[in-house]
């Protein structure tokens, strides 16, 4: 599970790019850290180095060396040493059919997941902003979702879309609706019945996040519309809205990068098929690397998706932040 | 705030079946846990069991070996947990405490690293793994856990941190104590709380993580509980369904437990992120 918490983040996030080493460095100069306040400057370095050491090693290298990684022909089990090949493991992807009709589901996915999730996740965080009775309830049940493993969840809506014991079938048999219906076996239903299962499992940080984001809006300015005569629509537009947008905006940009790299609940419902229509690009990796043993090509697709991710993702807060500026 | 009684009415309705929503799949779960196989395979299934039977439980734990999975997973998120937030909150500390690049690269860091694909970085740990000879065993995993709790981990503490009023420590150090005395009668009981409630979640986190589980764990006596509940799953995606919710329904629970001890924590959490940074 993802935490939710950087959702937070006050200011809107800066476009995703890998972390560069000399960043790092840039932040440690010993001009810029003169000791002051409680921490002085050895201190300072004596607490940040046991968490700094393992970011660098297990995190930010590992980051580069897969990158490097995707230049050459790296596979598993191989005793040939490993050689450079430039972009040919690019020039391939470019061709690869398979890989991208998996990055047009992946995108399918993670926009079809991330914007009802959004939507419904505000109707029920202004839901509970209200004063209602059952509020503590909703509360108790969003728990669900967020806590339960990812493979549970999956495993639980298998029980719920079986086409024989699942409630599901049943329900539409007893409204006269059909049914026998297969839902994750189906061509055509299966990738909407694994979005039904992504909304449900990403509802509840969203919601969290966009609650956090309601009760800091202006409580008298809302009651001074409304005093003004603002219907419920425009005082949403005018006061609540635009003290909700920062949050909004991170959590749903957080929320297109998690869906488009989710992998646990689509490999736990369908593993991609019927016929690859619900082979994330997650998955596709997966098997290219860890079945097929294609290191180096596998490397390569993460760095082809990491780079659409975050080109989309600029675009998209860079547009936000612009039609913001006239509400 | 006034609101008109229809207004009210569809409030509630609308309400309602967000519960619906949330709830039914827990639900159907728990449900389908606890019946015998002669109803599983009816085609008309009810969700109150008409014979509550506890065999797909005992036959779950036949079946595979969940005892030693959840054993394995118990070793593997308590490690990671208490590993992540001893390293987490020094570090988290000066973050807060002091308004440097430094801060403002761990923040970076943290939201940078969520844009991961995974396989990116799964890639190149399982080949470092695999020349460390930790592939296959709950120490690597450990070490790849911590690191994924990291970020997070940061994040939250540095919250908590900067609710802690750094007048409080300087009046400790007016009053003749020094710094080591100030961190750790002043400022650490009243972060224990925080502490807490952030190793709880990464435990949580790794509790229920899969996907590093399945790449680094090969055999079934070190794998995790979330892998070992794949297992029940056949090649063709049939599975016995009984022994299935069964054995899913207990993986949940401390996940369950957990959170709901934690749950407001983290809420509050969050909101002192976004109002105090």
């Amino acid at each position: 599970m993802t935490p939710v918490t950087e959702a937070a983040s006050p200011s809107p996030l800066p476009p995703p790019s890998p972390p560069s080493s000399s960043r790092w460095r840039a932040g440690r100069r010993p001009g810029e850290d003169r000791p002051r306040g409680a921490v002085g400057g050895h201190g300072a370095w004596f607490l940040v180095l046991p968490a700094l050491i393992p970011i660098l090693v297990l995190s930010a290298g590992p980051l580069l060396y897969g990158i490097l990684l995707a230049f050459t022909d790296a596979q598993s089990g191989r005793t040939a040493p490993t050689q450079w090949i430039g972009g040919l493991n690019f020039r391939d992807l470019l061709h690869d059919t398979l890989f991208w009709e998996s990055f047009r589901v992946g995108l399918v996915w993670a926009v079809g997941v991330t914007v009802p999730q959004f939507l419904l996740a505000l109707g029920l965080a202004l839901l509970l902003d209200q004063n209602l009775r059952l509020r503590w309830l909703a509360r108790a049940l969003a728990i669900i979702p967020w806590a339960m493993p990812e493979v549970v969840v999956g495993i639980m809506w298998r029980l719920v879309y079986n086409p024989d014991a699942g409630i599901l079938n049943e329900t539409l048999r007893d409204l006269g609706l059909g049914g026998g219906r297969d839902w994750l076996s189906g061509l055509a239903t299966a990738l909407p019945a694994v979005i039904v299962v992504g909304v449900w499992a990403g509802m509840p940080q969203t919601t969290v996040a966009l609650l956090a984001g309601l009760q800091n809006t202006p409580r008298e300015l809302h009651e001074a519309a409304a005093v003004d005569g603002a219907g419920a629509w425009r005082r949403f537009r005018t006061v609540t809205w635009p003290a909700l947008k920062p949050i909004a905006l991170a959590i749903t940009a957080l929320n297109l990068i998690w869906n488009f790299n989710s992998f646990a609940l689509v490999y736990v419902l369908t593993n991609g098929g019927p016929g690859g229509r619900t082979r994330l690009p997650m998955l596709f990796a997966y098997e290219e690397a860890f079945r097929y043993g294609q290191f180096g090509y596998a490397a390569a697709m993460g760095c082809v998706m990491v780079a659409v991710i975050s080109i989309a993702l600029a675009v998209f807060l860079a547009g936000r932040l612009r039609g913001g500026d006239d509400t | 705030m006034k609101t008109g009684r229809p207004a009210r009415v569809g409030q509630y309705a609308a309400l309602l079946a967000y519960l619906v929503f949330l709830a039914f799949p827990f639900l159907w779960l728990v449900s389908t846990a606890f019946k015998p196989p002669r109803e599983l395979g009816s085609l008309h299934p009810t969700w109150i069991p008409k014979d509550p039977t506890l065999d797909n439980f005992r036959q779950a734990f036949d079946e595979q070996p969940l005892l030693h999975a959840a054993l394995n997973s118990l070793l593997a998120a308590l490690a990671a947990a208490v590993v992540a937030v001893l390293v987490a909150t020094p570090m988290a500390y000066v973050v807060a405490r002091r308004r440097t690049r430094l801060a403002k690269a761990v923040t970076g860091w943290v939201v940078v690293s969520q844009a991961f694909p995974f396989v990116l970085l799964i890639i190149p740990l399982f080949l470092v793994l695999k020349n460390l000879r930790l592939i296959n065993s709950v120490p690597g995993l450990v070490l790849v856990y911590v690191v994924w709790a990291l970020p997070f981990a940061l994040w939250m503490l540095a919250g908590y941190v900067r609710a802690v009023p750094p007048e409080l420590e300087e009046a400790a150090a007016v009053d003749g104590a020094g710094r080591i005395r100030t961190l750790v009668s002043v400022t650490a009981p009243l972060l224990a709380p925080g502490i807490v409630a952030t190793g709880l979640f990464a435990f949580i986190t790794a509790w229920n993580e899969f996907f590093f589980a399945l790449v680094l764990l090969k055999t079934p006596e070190k794998q995790t509980l979330p892998v070992v509940l794949t297992h029940f799953i056949g090649a063709e995606g049939v599975a016995d369904l009984g022994p299935l919710a069964a054995a899913a329904f207990l993986a949940t629970l401390p996940s369950l437990v957990v959170f709901a001890l934690i749950q407001r924590r983290i809420t509050g959490g969050m909101l002192t992120g976004a109002v105090k940074s």
